[in-house]
């Protein structure tokens, strides 16, 4: 046996010192001092992509889909692309909040609220494109099973239809999860706020939360439950999404390792969003002591196994559909690359399997300036695989004749643009009115939580710094 | 502190979410009642420019629907008589009638006369008025006892679902082909098996894919 009886101290994971009073004010001072300046100009500038996105909609609706860019053989173009890529980004809240939740990883609180915001406001986003790509929206109800005169029913065999179902409970329970969390820090707020209109309208959302030993324990149980719930959800959602293409018989689509594929790749690019979204916000808002550099190379860690089991992935293809032996398999992937989307393929190929390989440096888990930038060439890869997904094999499918090049008309770019409009302006609101972190979950991973923290006496202990100094 | 909210709003949420899901019963009660072509299409009866009674026509002087339809044993539409057809009698009858001004205008200015258009169906919904007489689907079946309107009402409601309806279980509206056009012509005791020696016979078998109407 080794001499060395001693234990690892792990990491506490929030720094600073802080106090669980101090922890209050570091969270609900951004709710309750005056807006800052940059909030309205970002404010405005997402006001206007939003107005932009719903002037694209109204055009699209009244013109019908032909404004698009989609042709003969292409049927599915950009609103395909981005509604899964929308849909993918919105994975990481609920791993966030019920998969870590469920794996007890406490530093999922100091990321959970927002990750979870991003969310439902990605899957808002998302929810647009297959919504409007129907055409005739003012019949859009015909994917529910309504009664109705013409005694038509939803095609329970297809994929769509699953797909509806899957992405609204999706959203339900994420609101769900994502409002319970919420009552005890709309309870803070409604104690705090110095105004009377604002403290009804917290009080109202706060469902009268006093902070009792039984509201608690009903709050565990329920956060526990919904936890439960969401955790297969987030397996699901993208399951089903990759249905869509996986039940087709088209080369390229008609494969048994989409599910795993696109759930891995929707893991990888939520991390990316998030990671994204927590280093502006963490810098503009001076919330490094919660949202450390820990927290920063635990996502990055997250965000290269999930890359690698992407580019596993499509190594995989590839090889299968050599060992398949089916000609137009072959076809489509060597298409794929070598094609007249190879350029799209490259990209994908850079931005997702080569791209995230510098997490392997420590040095890079760390940095912020090599996390923020990766992050973000990770949703474009990722972005670029939906599309190469969708439209190669659609392109050059079984007939050469319909063979033809799809480009997106300025419609579908703009409509795009127009979603981080709606994201955005979300989002923005949700910085400025709603406690960003989980004030009251994070407090339970402070040191101070820990019952042994305060020796008999009731002293605090020699501060960290020098316990991993005499290690 | 003071309390934020009186007493009553512990049961604002209750009652809140008691009358939405009133409120969504309303609006589910509402489409399916006020929504459906029962109550949308069904009673529709226009007034024509002639007052024509097909009560008169029909039933008091007997005149046989195919007279004036002409066509609806050989084509898609049933046909809406002509002027001449009209003439055929009343160059002789009721010439002075005050009623058939707007036909003798019609018949001396070589104008057709306006009818209103009553059995109106979805111009993506193909019909043929032959297909169906020809297998012993009767005039009333659909139209109604036109024999006892005096002006002409929809019946029936026209929807998909109501053609399905039938297209499913053509069974209880087949009559034999002698009796298509008899108002009131009423099934048999022995219908069913009447119904299933014709269908069998006839090979009948009623389309129920997307584009047998939907072309």
């Amino acid at each position: 046996m080794s001499t060395n009886s001693g234990y690892v101290v792990e990491k506490p994971l929030v720094k600073g010192n802080h106090t669980f009073s101090s922890i209050t004010a570091l969270v609900a001072d951004i709710v309750e001092k005056p807006t800052p300046l940059w909030w309205y100009i970002a404010f405005g500038i997402s006001n206007l992509l939003l107005g932009l996105l719903f002037a694209m909609l109204a055009y699209l609706i009244w013109e019908g889909t032909g404004v698009w860019g989609l042709n003969n053989t292409v049927a599915w173009g950009w609103a395909i692309i981005n509604f899964v890529w929308w849909v993918g980004i919105g994975h990481a809240g609920t791993l966030i909040s019920a998969i870590l939740y469920l794996f007890r990883q406490g530093w999922r609180t100091a990321i959970n609220r927002f990750a979870e915001a991003m969310t439902i406001f990605a899957v808002m986003c998302a929810g647009i494109f297959p919504a409007v790509h129907v055409g005739r929206i003012w019949v859009i109800y015909w994917i529910f099973p309504l009664p109705n005169q013409m005694q038509m029913w939803p095609n329970f065999n297809s994929p769509l239809l699953w797909d509806v179902f899957a992405v609204s409970t999706y959203f339900t329970v994420s609101l769900l999860f994502w409002y319970v969390g919420l009552v005890p820090d709309f309870a803070t707020l409604r104690d705090r706020v110095k105004s009377k209109l604002g403290a009804k309208i917290y009080g109202f959302f706060a469902l009268g939360w006093t902070g009792g030993n039984r509201q608690w324990q009903h709050y565990e149980k329920s956060y526990l439950l919904l936890a439960g719930l969401a955790t297969p959800l987030v397996l699901s959602v993208h399951t089903i999404v990759s249905f869509d293409f996986a039940v087709s018989i088209i080369p390229g689509w008609h494969t048994t390792i989409f599910p795993p594929y696109f759930v891995a790749g929707a893991i990888f690019s939520g991390f990316a969003m998030v990671m994204t979204l927590m280093l502006i916000a963490r810098k503009i808002y001076g919330l490094e002591d919660i949202m450390t550099d820990d927290h920063m190379e635990k996502m990055n860690i997250i965000i290269l196994v999930t890359g690698w089991m992407v580019g596993f992935a499509y190594i995989m293809e590839f090889f299968i559909a050599w060992y398949g032996g089916v000609e137009y398999e072959k076809f489509a992937f060597v298409n794929r690359a070598f094609g007249p989307y190879a350029w799209a393929y490259w990209i994908m190929m850079f931005c997702n399997v080569v791209a995230p390989n510098f997490f392997w440096f420590k040095k890079m888990r760390r940095s912020v300036a090599v996390s923020f930038v990766l992050s973000i060439v990770v949703n474009i890869g990722m972005w670029f695989e939906r599309f190469v997904i969708t439209v190669t094999s659609l392109a050059q499918d079984f007939i050469p004749g319909s063979w033809a090049y799809y480009s997106p008309t300025w419609v579908d770019v703009l409509t795009y643009v127009g979603t981080f409009g709606l994201f955005f302006t979300n989002f923005l609101l949700f910085l400025r009115f709603m406690p960003m972190v989980a004030i009251a979950e994070i407090k339970m991973v402070l040191p101070q939580a820990d019952p042994h923290y305060y020796d008999e006496d009731g002293n605090e202990p020699e501060p960290v710094e020098q316990i991993e100094e005499s290690k | 502190m003071a309390q934020l909210f009186p007493k009553w709003a512990n049961n604002v949420p209750k009652r809140l979410l008691l009358a939405l899901n009133l409120l969504l019963l309303a609006v589910i009660f509402g489409f399916w009642y006020y929504g459906s072509p029962k109550h949308t299409q069904v009673g529709y009866a226009p007034s024509q420019p002639i007052d024509f009674s097909h009560r008169l026509h029909a039933s008091e002087l007997g005149i046989d629907c195919q007279y004036c339809h002409t066509s609806v044993w050989e084509s898609a539409r049933a046909s809406i008589p002509s002027t001449e057809t009209c003439m055929t009698c009343h160059s002789q009858i009721a010439t002075d009638s005050e009623k058939l001004e707007l036909l003798w205008d019609s018949w001396n200015n070589d104008r057709p006369i306006e009818w209103v258009h009553i059995h109106k169906l979805a111009g993506f919904a193909y019909f043929n008025h032959s297909a169906h007489v020809n297998v012993g689907i009767g005039c009333a079946t659909c139209h109604g006892r036109v024999d006892r309107m005096e002006v002409v009402m929809q019946t029936q409601p026209l929807s998909m679902g109501w053609c399905l309806d039938c297209h499913n279980n053509p069974d209880p509206y087949i009559r034999p082909v002698s009796e298509v056009t008899n108002m009131a012509w009423e099934p048999d005791d022995n219908h069913y098996q009447f119904a299933q020696m014709i269908i069998s016979k006839k090979s009948i078998n009623p389309p129920i894919y997307c584009n047998a109407c939907h072309r």
